[in-house]
């Protein structure tokens, strides 16, 4: 098992045909991932060639849907189109089969324009949107696995430490310390570091509970905002698995935002020092410096008795 | 992306949003010549600057920092009194709590009509991340510092929430007038305002709108008498007129350099200067260099596909501050692979021939081909496996604690 995405889940790609589309996408079919093709309107009926195979490129997602069954897919759409294609994917979802997990990559939507997005995709149960301004999500396998978006798929492995980040290079810095105390992960999303997004915390860290294959889970976030907090305080209550974090910008200064949209201390809330206190006091065993991560993981299943 | 008051006011003019009448002024002449043009006997003289706090903030002679007047928006009752004003106010540096120690010099003023006035409240709008969606705040406790008032008298501040498919809606509006003690004219007037002004929140793509104080007038008018308005960058594909509206000299020159090379880069105080693949990254090699005794001089994301010329540029404006003793590259490849890194961070030393100490930790993608081309180079440049190995060695290599 693992959270929402199976090794062999098939996804498609919209915006297949730009420069990083392609680009992102021909990386994910060496991982492994099951890609079935793409969309970009105005191009349908077209194919892509990605490491020497060919794949279907279709208008829309209703008909993308409708001929390969997809369970998932990856937008590499620019900002003033994302939104948008958010939308239309959630929609094609739920019309075609009831249910489906939107990952969209996309730096630097407009916030109003997530607003209406992420209303849209809550008005459709069966739908989950991760993202955007994220890595994406990886269910790493025995061989291959399923790999939607833009992380180094050679770092990970298949095991039993879940992860869930705001930070994309953090996160493969999270991965590389489990592997580094011979762990390996069951899934790891970021949920990116935008205001208003889809995927938060919380429900990573309730799928996390509820997977068989992840015993401890590495949650990793930064300033700005309160979903560290609110995150914590669920866990006290509804975790039973191994915790460990870690919170980037403690030395940031208030009021700049620091590169992520949502990343900023503004009217003295939000800061690291807060959400530190907060993992604390909900039993979660922090590493100050994200180089002991792997360090503070090994004492934390030592001390449940799985190491 | 902020922009100044007069700009917000006009703005709001623009979506019928009741705002006294004003002029913006550049030099003391134009300041007469408004005070002449309005007819009010008294007019409010406001000082012109991206920060809060300016009424209680001070200003000071630029070169000799001497002291000139207390408070950057006056009250002038007199023609003499706005002349006096508005010459203690243009050209001098204006220190508040928001702005630091070492304050904003003032290039312009906004010279605006006196009203009655029969109550202040507070009024804000935001995109709220809790809600996802934009929320409404409002409190009778107008004038005052919102975080205050938060603080010691949560319950006096309202709020609203709008579901983004519906709109702000007729009872909204009325429930919080009405929390606001609002009635009758004022109250029609309140919700008219602010139907107008959630309007112009969406189509000019606000990041936040806060107007401290709204008043209520003797003749029971809701009037904007302050505007601080800000703008999602994100959105800025959509709005071609915000370039006029930009204020560069309220800018950090470099940080725009930075982003116009697609580079984010917040300059600080320390001095080990950072470059980094990732904006959580960044901010952690920031918290490790402090957590083993050093001081950060910047953020610096290079985003998740530099260039070795982009490296470059990175190295160029991390050295244009003096205070830098010591670079830290900490580069987690993904897309970024790190031999290019490598011969990114070579060529870049080379050309601005480097004096300071580098320590250059790569990880991820292409990471062995990366160290080779490092380790064979003949230049000054310290490995390091980890965030924290990276991190000790250049604040030992700086000198350590002071």
């Amino acid at each position: 098992m693992s959270i929402w995405i199976e090794e062999d889940a098939k996804v498609l790609v919209q915006g297949i045909t730009g420069k990083q589309g392609m680009f992102h996408a021909d990386k994910m079919v060496e991982y492994g991932t099951k890609i079935v093709g793409g969309c970009t309107p105005g191009k349908g009926g077209q194919t892509v060639e990605l490491q020497g195979k060919t794949f279907p490129v279709w208008h829309g997602m209703i008909e993308a849907i409708e001929a390969t069954d997809a369970d998932a897919t990856v937008i590499y759409v620019p900002p003033p189109f994302a939104a948008e294609a958010i939308m239309e994917a959630a929609d094609a979802f739920d019309s075609v089969k009831g249910e489906g997990v939107i990952v969209c990559i996309t730096e630097g939507i407009p916030t109003l324009d997530m607003v209406k997005a992420v209303a849209y995709v809550e008005n459709r149960p069966g739908v989950r949107l991760i993202g955007p301004n994220c890595p994406g999500i990886i269910t790493p396998g025995e061989t291959g696995g399923a790999k939607i978006g833009i992380m180094p798929g050679h770092i990970h492995a298949k095991g039993r430490i879940g992860i869930v980040s705001k930070s994309g290079t953090l996160t493969y810095e999270a991965v590389a310390q489990t592997m580094s105390i011979d762990e390996g992960q069951s899934t790891c999303i970021g949920i990116g570091g935008d205001p208003v997004n889809g995927t938060g915390f919380i429900d990573c860290l309730a799928a996390f509970q509820a997977d068989p294959q992840t015993e401890a889970i590495i949650m990793i976030g930064e300033i700005g905002g309160n979903a560290e907090q609110e995150a914590a305080a669920w866990a006290a209550d509804n975790v039973t698995k191994p915790i460990v974090g870690f919170v980037a910008g403690a030395t940031a200064p208030p009021g700049k935002r620091m590169g992520h949209a949502g990343a900023i201390i503004s009217g003295g809330k939000g800061t690291a020092e807060e959400k530190f206190e907060a993992f604390r006091a909900a039993g979660i065993a922090c590493a100050m410096d994200p180089s002991e991560l792997g360090k503070v993981l090994l004492e934390s299943l030592k001390a449940v008795g799985l190491r | 992306m902020n922009i100044h008051e007069y700009q917000g006011k006009s703005l709001l003019r623009d979506n019928n949003v009741a705002v006294l009448e004003g002029v913006h002024c550049t030099s003391v002449e134009q300041a007469l010549s408004a005070y002449d043009s309005l007819g009010s006997k008294v007019v409010a003289v406001k000082s012109q600057i991206h920060a809060g706090g300016r009424g209680k903030g001070t200003l000071y002679h630029p070169e000799t920092r001497e002291h000139v007047m207390d408070g950057g928006v006056k009250i002038a009752f007199s023609r003499q009194e706005v002349e006096s004003y508005a010459s203690n106010i243009l050209g001098n540096i204006l220190v508040t709590i928001q702005t630091g120690e070492e304050g904003k010099i003032v290039n312009n003023l906004y010279v605006e009509a006196g009203c009655d006035i029969a109550h202040e409240y507070y009024l804000a709008l935001l995109v709220d991340r809790d809600n996802k969606s934009v929320l409404i705040m409002a409190s009778t406790e107008g004038g005052m510092d919102i975080e205050d008032v938060a603080h010691n008298t949560p319950e006096l501040i309202h709020k609203v929430v709008v579901d983004s498919n519906a709109g702000l809606l007729g009872f909204q509006k009325r429930d919080l007038g009405m929390a606001l003690g609002l009635q009758g004219p004022a109250l029609r007037s309140f919700g008219k305002m602010l139907s107008n002004m959630y309007t112009m929140f969406i189509q000019e793509d606000c990041a936040m709108v806060e107007i401290n104080p709204l008043v209520r007038t003797g003749s029971d008018e809701i009037v904007a008498l302050d505007s601080k308005i800000s703008f999602d960058e994100n959105a800025e594909f959509r709005h071609k007129n915000w370039d006029d509206l930009r204020d560069l000299s309220e800018e950090e020159d470099v940080e725009i350099r930075a982003k116009e090379t697609g580079l984010s880069y917040v300059k600080l105080d320390g001095n080990i200067g950072c470059l980094v693949n990732g904006a959580g990254l960044a901010m952690a090699t920031m918290d490790v260099i402090k957590l083993y005794g050093g001081e950060p001089a910047n953020f610096l994301d290079v985003g998740g596909g530099a260039d070795e010329e982009q490296v470059k540029t990175a190295f160029s404006i991390i050295l244009e501050d003096p205070n830098v003793k010591g670079i830290l590259v900490n580069i987690f490849g993904g897309i970024m692979r790190c031999d290019i890194i490598a011969r990114g961070v070579i060529s870049a030393t080379e050309a601005l021939s480097l004096e300071v100490p580098l320590v250059v930790r790569l990880a991820g993608t292409n990471v062995d081909e990366g160290k080779k081309i490092l380790a064979a180079s003949t230049l000054n440049i310290h490995a390091a496996d980890d965030l924290a190995e990276g991190a000790q060695k250049i604040v030992s290599l700086i000198g350590g604690e002071e």
